[in-house]
C-alpha cells in the first residue's frame, strides 16, 4: 500500500460554538479522488480550510508525507493547490495576466502554456479582456485553467462546479480521474452529482441530522 | 500535458525564490493599482484639499501659515495615508487572492512586505512628490520644504507599514474603518511628533540630524517588526472568515 499524501487523525473543529465535526480521520492516498459530503452548514467548506491551513481552530493531528503537516509547511504548499469559493481572479486584470499572478510564486511559466491553459477551458479570445467583463462561469474557468497548468500532487477543490455549464463539468471530471490514473489525489466538495468509478467519500454532518 | 511522469511529491529546493515571489506580488499590485485610478487619486485629492482648505478656513496670514504649515501637511499626508489603508488587504480578501498568497510556499511576512511597498509608492510616495508644491503655497521657505520632504519620505513608509498592522487585523470585521482608525492613530502619533518637530528645528536653524535619525530608527523598526505582525493578524482574520 502506498505511504498516505495527507493522513487526519482524530480532527475535531468547533465553530460558533457549534461542533461540526469530530473524531473525525481519513487517509488520502496518491491516486484517489475523495469526496467530501454532507448538508449545507455541516463544514464541509471548514474542513477544507483546515486541511489546506487557513483556519486554525481545530484539535487533532494531520499529517503530510508521513511527517506532521505543519513542521512541514513549505514542503505541504508547495505540493498542496486548493481552489476556494473565492476564485482568487482579479476583475480588473485579464485571464493572461490574473494566471500569470497566481503561478508566478508557484512555477513561473512562459506565456505560450499559460496561453495553451486558458483555451483548454475554453478561454481563447478572452485571454486580454478583464475578468470583470466576463461571466461568473467565465471567472471561475480562469481559476480552473490553474488545473491544467498544475503540478502539484493535492489537489483541495471547494465547490469546483459552481456556474460551470454541462460541457465544463464533463471535462472537470475527466480531468479529476485523469489526475487520480497519474498518481494525484483530489479531495473536493460539491453538491452537483459526482460519481466518479472509485471514488472515495467523507461524510460529515450525519449526526447532527440524526438529531433533526 | 504531464501524462506520461507520473505525479510525485515535489522537493522544497525547486520551488520559486521568495524575491521573484515578491516582485510578482508587487507588480500585480502596481498594476490592479493603475487600472483603477481614482483609487490612486483619491489619497492626493485629499491631501490636496486639506491643504488648500486650511487657510481659507483659519487665515491667510504668512506668519501662520510659516508657523503651521508643516504641520499641517504632515497631518494632512497622516490621514490620507489612514485613508487609502482599508484597500490593503480588503479587495484581496474579497476576491480571494489573499488566501492564495497565503498558500504560496514563501514566508508570509515577506510577501506582505512587497504588498505594503506596493502600497507606499502607489500613497506615500507621491504625496511626498507633491508637498514642495503645498509647502511653497503655505509660504515654507526653501529650507523647511526640504526638511519637511526628507522627514516625509522617511515617516510615510513607517505609516504604511504600521497601518499594515491594523489593516489586516480588521480585515473581517464589519465596522473596520471606524476600529482601525483607533488601532492605528495612536502608533502614528510618536512620528508624527518627530516629523514635524525635525520641520521645526530645521526652521530655527537647529541641527536636525538627531531628529533624523531618530526618525530613521522608527522606520527600521517597522520594516523589521510589522510585517511579521502583519502576517500573524492575516492569519488570525482569515483563520476566523
Amino acid at each position: 500500500m502506498p505511504e498516505p499524501l495527507l493522513q487526519a487523525v482524530g480532527l475535531e473543529c468547533e465553530r460558533d460554538e457549534r461542533l461540526l465535526f469530530q473524531n473525525l480521520s481519513f487517509s488520502i492516498l496518491p491516486g484517489t479522488v475523495t469526496r467530501v459530503e454532507g448538508p449545507n452548514g455541516s463544514g464541509k467548506t471548514t474542513l477544507l480550510r483546515i486541511l489546506a491551513g487557513l483556519n486554525d481552530a481545530w484539535t487533532g493531528e494531520l499529517n503530510w508525507c508521513g511527517k506532521p503537516r505543519d513542521q512541514h509547511r513549505e514542503s505541504y504548499l508547495r505540493n498542496m493547490l486548493y481552489l476556494g469559493h473565492r476564485p482568487g481572479i482579479k476583475p480588473l486584470l485579464t485571464p493572461l495576466e490574473n494566471l500569470r499572478a497566481l503561478m508566478a510564486g508557484r512555477r513561473p511559466l512562459d506565456d505560450g502554456s499559460l496561453l495553451q491553459a486558458l483555451a483548454g477551458t475554453g478561454l481563447s479570445g478572452f485571454e486580454h479582456v478583464p475578468c470583470r467583463n466576463l461571466s461568473a462561469g467565465q471567472q471561475r474557468r480562469v481559476a480552473l485553467a490553474r488545473l491544467l497548468i498544475a503540478d502539484e500532487p493535492l489537489w483541495l477543490l471547494d465547490e469546483v462546479f459552481t456556474a460551470i455549464d454541462a460541457s465544463g463539468v464533463e471535462a472537470i471530471e475527466s480531468l479529476l480521474l485523469q489526475r487520480a490514473k497519474e498518481g494525484g489525489a483530489v479531495i473536493v466538495t460539491t453538491h452537483h452529482d459526482l460519481n466518479l468509478p472509485g471514488m472515495g467519500r467523507i461524510t460529515l454532518g450525519a449526526g447532527q441530522l440524526d438529531e433533526c | 500535458m504531464n501524462a506520461n511522469a507520473p505525479i510525485k511529491v515535489k522537493a522544497i529546493n525547486g520551488s520559486v525564490g521568495v524575491t521573484q515571489a515578491m516582485v510578482a506580488v508587487f507588480v500585480r499590485d502596481v498594476r490592479v493599482a493603475f487600472r483603477q485610478k481614482q483609487d490612486l487619486l483619491n489619497p492626493l485629492l485629499f491631501f490636496t484639499m486639506v491643504v488648500t482648505l486650511f487657510p481659507l478656513g483659519v487665515s491667510p496670514e504668512v506668519a501662520f501659515l510659516k508657523q503651521s504649515g508643516a504641520g499641517i501637511l504632515w497631518v494632512a499626508a497622516l490621514l490620507s495615508v489612514l485613508l487609502s489603508l482599508d484597500h490593503l488587504f480588503r479587495h484581496d480578501f474579497d476576491d480571494g487572492t489573499l488566501e492564495q498568497l497565503m498558500l504560496q510556499p514563501q514566508p508570509l511576512f515577506l510577501l506582505v512586505l512587497a504588498k505594503t511597498m506596493a502600497h507606499w509608492i502607489l500613497t506615500g510616495l507621491p504625496l511626498v512628490l507633491l508637498t514642495p508644491v503645498l509647502g511653497l503655497m503655505l509660504h515654507l521657505e526653501g529650507n523647511s520644504v526640504a526638511t519637511l520632504c526628507l522627514t516625509l519620505l522617511i515617516g510615510t513608509p513607517v505609516l504604511s507599514l504600521i497601518g499594515s498592522i491594523g489593516a489586516a487585523l480588521t480585515l473581517g470585521l464589519r465596522s473596520a474603518g471606524v476600529l482601525l482608525s483607533l488601532l492605528i492613530i495612536p502608533l502614528y502619533i510618536p512620528v508624527l511628533i518627530f516629523g514635524t518637530g525635525t520641520v521645526a528645528a530645521a526652521a530655527e536653524g537647529a541641527q536636525v540630524s538627531g531628529y533624523l535619525a531618530l526618525m530613521g530608527a522608527f522606520l527600521v523598526l517597522a520594516l523589521t517588526l510589522a510585517p511579521f505582525a502583519s502576517a500573524a493578524a492575516l492569519r488570525i482574520s482569515l483563520s476566523n472568515s
